[in-house]
């Protein structure tokens, strides 16, 4: 019997622990202009950087880079615009299109740790050495499937010396859709939030809302007011209903402040409140206009019917004034 | 409120907050920055290539969006502070036309070691961009 071919988790775990090459070593000593225009592109306007009177009155003596650009010395430039098969090959790379080939074509980085010895001065000749630490089992993110990849980098000067390190995890992932490049918007579409269920027993009232009514939904045969909407009365079990227009004035019942998870389309932090409303029913809200550390329990406040999007309305309560 | 040349160790107190700083995404800053920290992957520039890997645009680099964090915090803390350690994870993409508002709170105060573990956190229309602890050594005397 012969041996059988291993799987992509076989091959992947065979790159862990291993370097991806022989050192990168930066092109350009740590200099002047590239510390320039780094900090001119990232408007960073810090003295010590830049302006070689005010670095030698620093901690620092004289000119040093910035911290951050660690990386940016040794990375090759345009090189990486190249297709991969074009580039100069290490064990990363390999890694990377194996991953690719099996369909995990897009890559991402997602975090990055750095650790700084000391800061680089101009004149520094700058190398790195990287290993790959490990990889993940395939994970389902919200980018597509793939697999995390951490690698750590040790940076040495001319002399040997470690002068910083980072960790660096990348997703290689299958890209879970592609829109075709007409169809793109020149900005980021704003996300909308979540939009309710709407069905024979609730769009009735959603209806109203958009129209800028808040409807208290009311048993006909009892009289009892009732929200949300429901098919049948709670207290005389009728399913005859009409409804009655809410004064929007209220106060709040109860409130909580939300603060995660945040899901995109929402502000936080966000105020629910439950809302008593002054028909004597209550409905669950937010309370927008105050900071969310003044709302109060008993606090009056009044109905706003605000658009949250472009084809959505809510109604949302303001302090009362 | 006039911010001080340089934070000093003794004037930082746990919960101490950074003064809040909104950054306008353009195409330019993702672009130059970029290049500038010598990262030429084509989703950082190159709009179709972005959009090959189902973004919108380009979107920003996370070399750039270190150097972000790192210079709100120096902005805050002053020339002689000292960047120790920043340690940042990504969440929604920085992309063209929205703006990233960055805000930060002190969280830890090591006064034999002479460092403050900094919370900083940079959020965009979708959601938190980034979430970053960063370590700063502060001067004990101006």
């Amino acid at each position: 019997m012969s041996a059988s071919e291993p799987t992509l988790k076989e091959r992947l775990q065979a790159f862990v622990g291993k370097d991806i090459g022989p050192a990168e070593v930066a092109r350009d000593a740590v200099n002047d202009a590239m510390i320039r225009q780094w900090c001119d592109a990232l408007g960073d306007a810090n003295p010590v950087y830049t302006d070689a009177a005010a670095a030698r009155q620093s901690v620092h003596g004289g000119i040093v880079a910035p911290p951050t650009m660690l990386q940016a010395w040794i990375l090759p430039g345009i090189e990486m615009a190249k297709s991969m098969d074009e580039q100069r090959q290490d064990q990363q790379k390999v890694l990377h299109q194996l991953l690719s080939a099996a369909g995990y074509t897009a890559v991402v980085a997602t975090d990055c740790q750095q650790e700084y010895v000391r800061y680089l001065k101009p004149g520094d000749q700058v190398s790195a050495t990287t290993v790959v630490e490990s990889i993940s089992d395939e994970k389902a993110t919200a980018l597509g499937i793939g697999y995390f990849i951490d690698t750590r980098t040790t940076f040495r000067d001319q002399t040997g010396e470690m002068v910083g390190s980072m960790r660096f995890r990348v997703l290689k992932f299958k890209p879970a859709q592609q829109p075709a490049p007409a169809q793109a918007a020149a900005a980021p579409a704003k996300p909308t939030r979540m939009r309710p269920p709407l069905g024979f027993d609730n769009k009735w009232w959603w209806d109203a809302v958009q129209t800028g009514q808040l409807p208290i939904q009311r048993c006909k045969a009892c009289g009892v007011l009732r929200h949300p909407p429901r098919p049948m009365c709670g207290k005389c079990q009728s399913t005859e209903w009409d409804f009655v227009v809410s004064s929007g004035q209220g106060t709040v019942y109860s409130y909580v402040v939300l603060h995660h998870p945040q899901f995109p389309g929402y502000d936080y932090p966000m105020v629910a409140a439950v809302i008593e409303l002054a028909e004597g029913t209550r409905i669950v809200s937010n309370v927008i206009g105050i900071e969310p550390a003044d709302v109060r329990i008993g606090m009056p406040v009044r109905l706003s019917i605000e658009a949250v999007d472009d084809s959505w309305k809510l109604p949302l309560f303001r302090p009362a004034k | 409120m006039a911010i001080p040349k340089t934070q000093l160790l003794k004037n930082v107190t746990v919960g101490d907050k950074l003064p809040e700083q909104a950054i306008p995404l353009t195409s330019t800053l993702i672009v130059a920055a970029a290049l500038a920290s010598h990262d030429f992957t084509p989703v950082h520039h190159d709009k179709s290539a972005a959009q090959a890997q189902g973004m919108q645009d380009v979107f920003m680099n996370i070399l750039t969006t270190n150097g972000l964090v790192g210079r709100y915090v120096t902005d805050w803390a002053g020339p002689n502070a000292v960047l120790k350690k920043v340690a940042i994870k990504l969440g929604a993409p920085n992309f063209p036309g929205d703006t990233m508002k960055m805000s930060g709170a002190v969280k830890a105060k090591d006064d034999a070691a002479g460092v403050v573990d900094l919370e900083v956190v940079g959020r965009n229309s979708w959601g938190n961009h980034v979430t970053a602890t960063v370590q700063v050594a502060l001067p004990k005397e101006a």
